[in-house]
This record gives structure tokens, sequence and C-alpha cells, in this order.
């Protein structure tokens, strides 16, 4: 990995024309779209070049708590954005925070346990965003099938419910299905890896000069990675908030209140 | 006295659907009658605290409700709810959740003939019953639990005049050998007066 490339300002701005196009395209077939391509495009400029100046920062500063202090304020952003996604469970905020900050620390903490990446900023940085960004996904899709599954199963969960059953046992087949989606999508993405499509971290060490053979077992270990931080926050977020629609007394919740 | 309410007031979306209601509901069987969005079903799931009032007080069997632990009160006081909800599987695996939970032991024939059903119900699966099937498979769910008080919402409602016949033998038997207590919501008048010793009129 000692190979890198330089990317000039003027490469960044040619590949704008395929900008140019995407909307093109929303333009001619009125997909309506063109507003947020410019927006998504304004967005992606300020945020990466500014998040680059960051890791450069961290990076030239060389300290854990930097780092630290990094993934603490995705964990925390990426809590709010999940949160609108999950609009129908009460009280998501907490949950999310919850799970998404577990599900970084231990898969960040367990990898550099391994010895298999090093408790430095050039791996903490980007192996950490791919992970809470992954588990922001995971709990995010979790939680939106959670509250319509909720919606839906109401009479079901408050006749099993009627039956003396705990708010856990009337919600279990809920969870498992809410879990099960914020899964799955990882799941399959890593069954067809290589055969449809190339994972980003491969193709970006391919371009930067690596060996395929490094390339492949980077992009198989962080695969594995966020295999555990997906079912870890996904986990974590449902079986946190199904208990936001019961009181205290295994009662339903009216919804809405 | 099974149940006594007191001054009972129950809020939904900023109206009032029940107020300053108040009943004695003795052993026996007793039904509930009166016009549609009165508060009926409110009512029943008063009584096994899937809900709790937002004003005033019911005491089961002079403690009132609130001191229960509400899993164990919920297995002694049995609600089956008009709408069938029936978890995924067959019939029988329905009747061994439910006992399960109650820690009884599950003689599914026998549960089922309490019900007024055919032995031949215990396999078939849930997701093929039509909705008559499925509101008697209900009712034997809850008597899987042996439960002491039967509050039944509107039991009869998708079953024709022989199933609904059947039924009410069924509660009857209940009533009179296993000293089971029951409360029924019900819009027929008729059913009411075949059933309930006790009849308790909502006010519209």
């Amino acid at each position: 990995m000692s190979t890198s490339i330089h990317i000039a300002p003027w490469q960044v701005a040619a590949s704008l024309v395929l900008v140019g196009l995407a909307a093109a395209i929303s333009f001619w077939q009125r997909a309506d779209l063109e507003r947020d391509i410019l927006v998504a495009t304004g967005r992606s400029i300020v945020q990466l070049t500014l998040v680059g100046y960051a890791i450069k920062l961290i990076f030239d500063a060389d300290t854990i708590w930097l780092v630290l202090l990094l993934l603490a304020a995705m964990v925390f952003f990426g809590a709010i954005t999940a949160r609108h996604r999950a609009a129908k469970v009460p009280d998501s905020f907490g949950p999310l925070l919850i799970a998404l900050a577990l599900a970084g620390a231990s898969t960040l903490g367990l990898v550099v346990a391994l010895g298999i990446f090093e408790p430095t900023p050039r791996y903490l940085v980007p192996v950490g965003g791919m992970v809470i960004g992954n588990a922001m996904t995971a709990s995010a899709v979790a939680l939106n099938r959670l509250g319509d599954e909720m919606a839906d199963a109401r009479s079901r969960i408050e006749a099993t419910l009627a039956l003396g059953a705990t708010a856990r046992e009337a919600a279990a087949p809920t969870v498992r299905r809410a879990l099960r989606s914020g899964m799955i999508a990882l799941v399959d993405s890593t069954k067809t890896t290589g055969l449809i499509f190339f994972p980003g971290t491969m193709v970006g060490m391919l371009l930067a000069g690596a060996s395929p053979t490094d390339a492949v077992r980077l992009q198989l270990i962080l695969l594995y990675t966020l295999l555990g931080s997906v079912s870890i926050s996904a986990l974590t977020a449902t079986l946190l908030a199904y208990r936001h629609f019961f009181t205290q007394a295994a009662q339903l919740r009216d919804p809405g209140s | 006295m099974l149940f006594e309410l007191r001054e009972v007031g129950v809020d939904r979306g900023g109206r009032a659907v029940l107020d300053s209601f108040g009943a004695s509901v003795p052993d026996g069987s007793t039904a509930i009658v009166g016009p549609s969005g009165v508060g009926k079903s409110t009512l029943l799931r008063l009584l096994n605290r899937l809900a709790d009032p937002d004003r005033g007080e019911i005491a089961y069997r002079g403690r009132p409700l609130t001191e229960y632990e509400p899993l164990a009160l919920r297995r002694e006081v049995a609600l089956v709810p008009q709408l069938p909800a029936l978890l995924e599987g067959t019939v029988e695996s329905n009747l061994r959740y439910a006992a399960e939970l109650a820690g009884e032991e599950l003689d599914a024939e026998a549960t089922l003939a309490r019900a007024g059903l055919d032995p031949s119900f215990a396999a078939r699966d849930v997701s093929r019953l039509s909705v008559g099937e499925q509101q008697r498979a209900m009712l034997a769910r809850a008597l899987a639990q042996r439960p002491r008080v039967l509050l039944l919402d509107e039991p009869t409602s998708a079953l024709d005049h022989a199933a609904r016949d059947r039924i009410e033998a069924a509660l009857a038997e209940l009533r009179r050998e296993h000293e089971v207590s029951i409360v029924l919501v019900s819009h027929d008048p008729e059913q009411a007066r075949r059933l309930g010793d006790q009849i308790l009129e909502m006010p519209a």
C-alpha cells in the first residue's frame, strides 16, 4: 500500500460532465430531479472537502483523541439522520445513538484487538466511517420496518398481550422481521460481491495501484467487519426501540401519543 | 362483586369515549349492550388492563385493578377481541402458545370441544380458516388458559346461525360446568337476553 496517486482539481471538474448528463436526462424525461442533482453535487463537494481537511488535520496531529472525537460526531449525526427514516418509532433517537455507538465501538475494538488493523488514524478514520455509515443505514431500515410492522400488527400484538404475554413476547415476530430487513441488504450484496459489482474499497485500492491480492483481502476484511457492525446496530436499535411502543403495564401505546 | 366501576372516563384524541361511567358486574354472565361508538369495546379492554382509564377506578373482586400484576391478571381474565388475530401456524400451535403462557397442560381436543369446535380443527393452518372459524379458534385459544373470567367482544359477529347457536351453547356450558364468569359485548339484544343473567345498557 505504498503507492499513492495524485488527482488534480481539473480531473474532478471534468467529471462534472457526467453530472450534467444526469441532469440532462432528468430534464429530458421530466423526472424532476435536476434541483436535487444540483443540491447533491454541491453538498458532496462541500462535505467531502471539509471532511478531507478534517482527516488531513487528524492524520497530521496523529492523536487517538481527535479520531474518537470525529467518530463520536459521526455517531451523533448518523443517529439524527436515521431518526428521520424511523419517524413512526416514538423517541427513536436514543436507541439509534446507542446502536451506532455500540456497533462502532465493538467492531473497531475487535479488529484492533485481533491485530487486523493498527490503532492509528490512517486505519480508524476510514474504517470507522464505513462501519458507522453502514450501521446507520441498517438501523434506519430496521426501525423504519419496525414502525410499519407495529402499525400493521397492532391487533395481533394486542391479542397476544391479552393472553398475558410480555411486551417482548408479543412483539417478537415483528422485531424479528425488522432485524431481518435491516441486515438483508448487506448480506445480499456480500453474496453477489465481485460478480455483479466491485465494492468501493477494492476499486479504490486498484486505482491507487495496489496489487489485486491486497485489494481483495482488504475488501474481505471490510465486508466482514461491516456484517458485524450492521447486525449489532440493527439488533440494538430494534431491541431498544420496540419497548417505546408499550407502557410499563405491557399495554400498546396509542399511536401518536 | 366481579367488577366495580366508579366514575370511569377514557379519552381518545381529545374526545371522551367513556365519561363518568359507573357499573357493578356480578359473577355469572353479564351482557353489555348499547349503540355503536359508546365505548363497549373500550370498556372491555379496561377490564383486563389492555388499557387504563384516564379517570375513575375499577376494582376486580374488591381490589383495585392496578394492584394486580397485569400479565397474571390477563391470564385469569381473558379477553377475546372482536377481530380475530391468531399467530401464524396451526390452531393447535396457537392453543399451545396460550396454554404455555398460563402454565397449563394442553388437551387440544377437549379445549376445542369446550369452544364448540371439532377436533379436526387442531391441525388446520390459521391462514386457511374463514373469519368465523378464526373467531371460534380465538375463543378456544383463550380457553386453553383456563381463565376464570371471559371477556368477549361480539363473539358471534362473523358466524351463521348454526355456528352462533353452537357457541352460545358452549358459553352456557362453560358458565354452568366450569364456573367461568362471562362479560360479553353484543349488538344483538336477543343474544344479550339469551346469554346474560344481567344486562348492562351503556348510555348513548
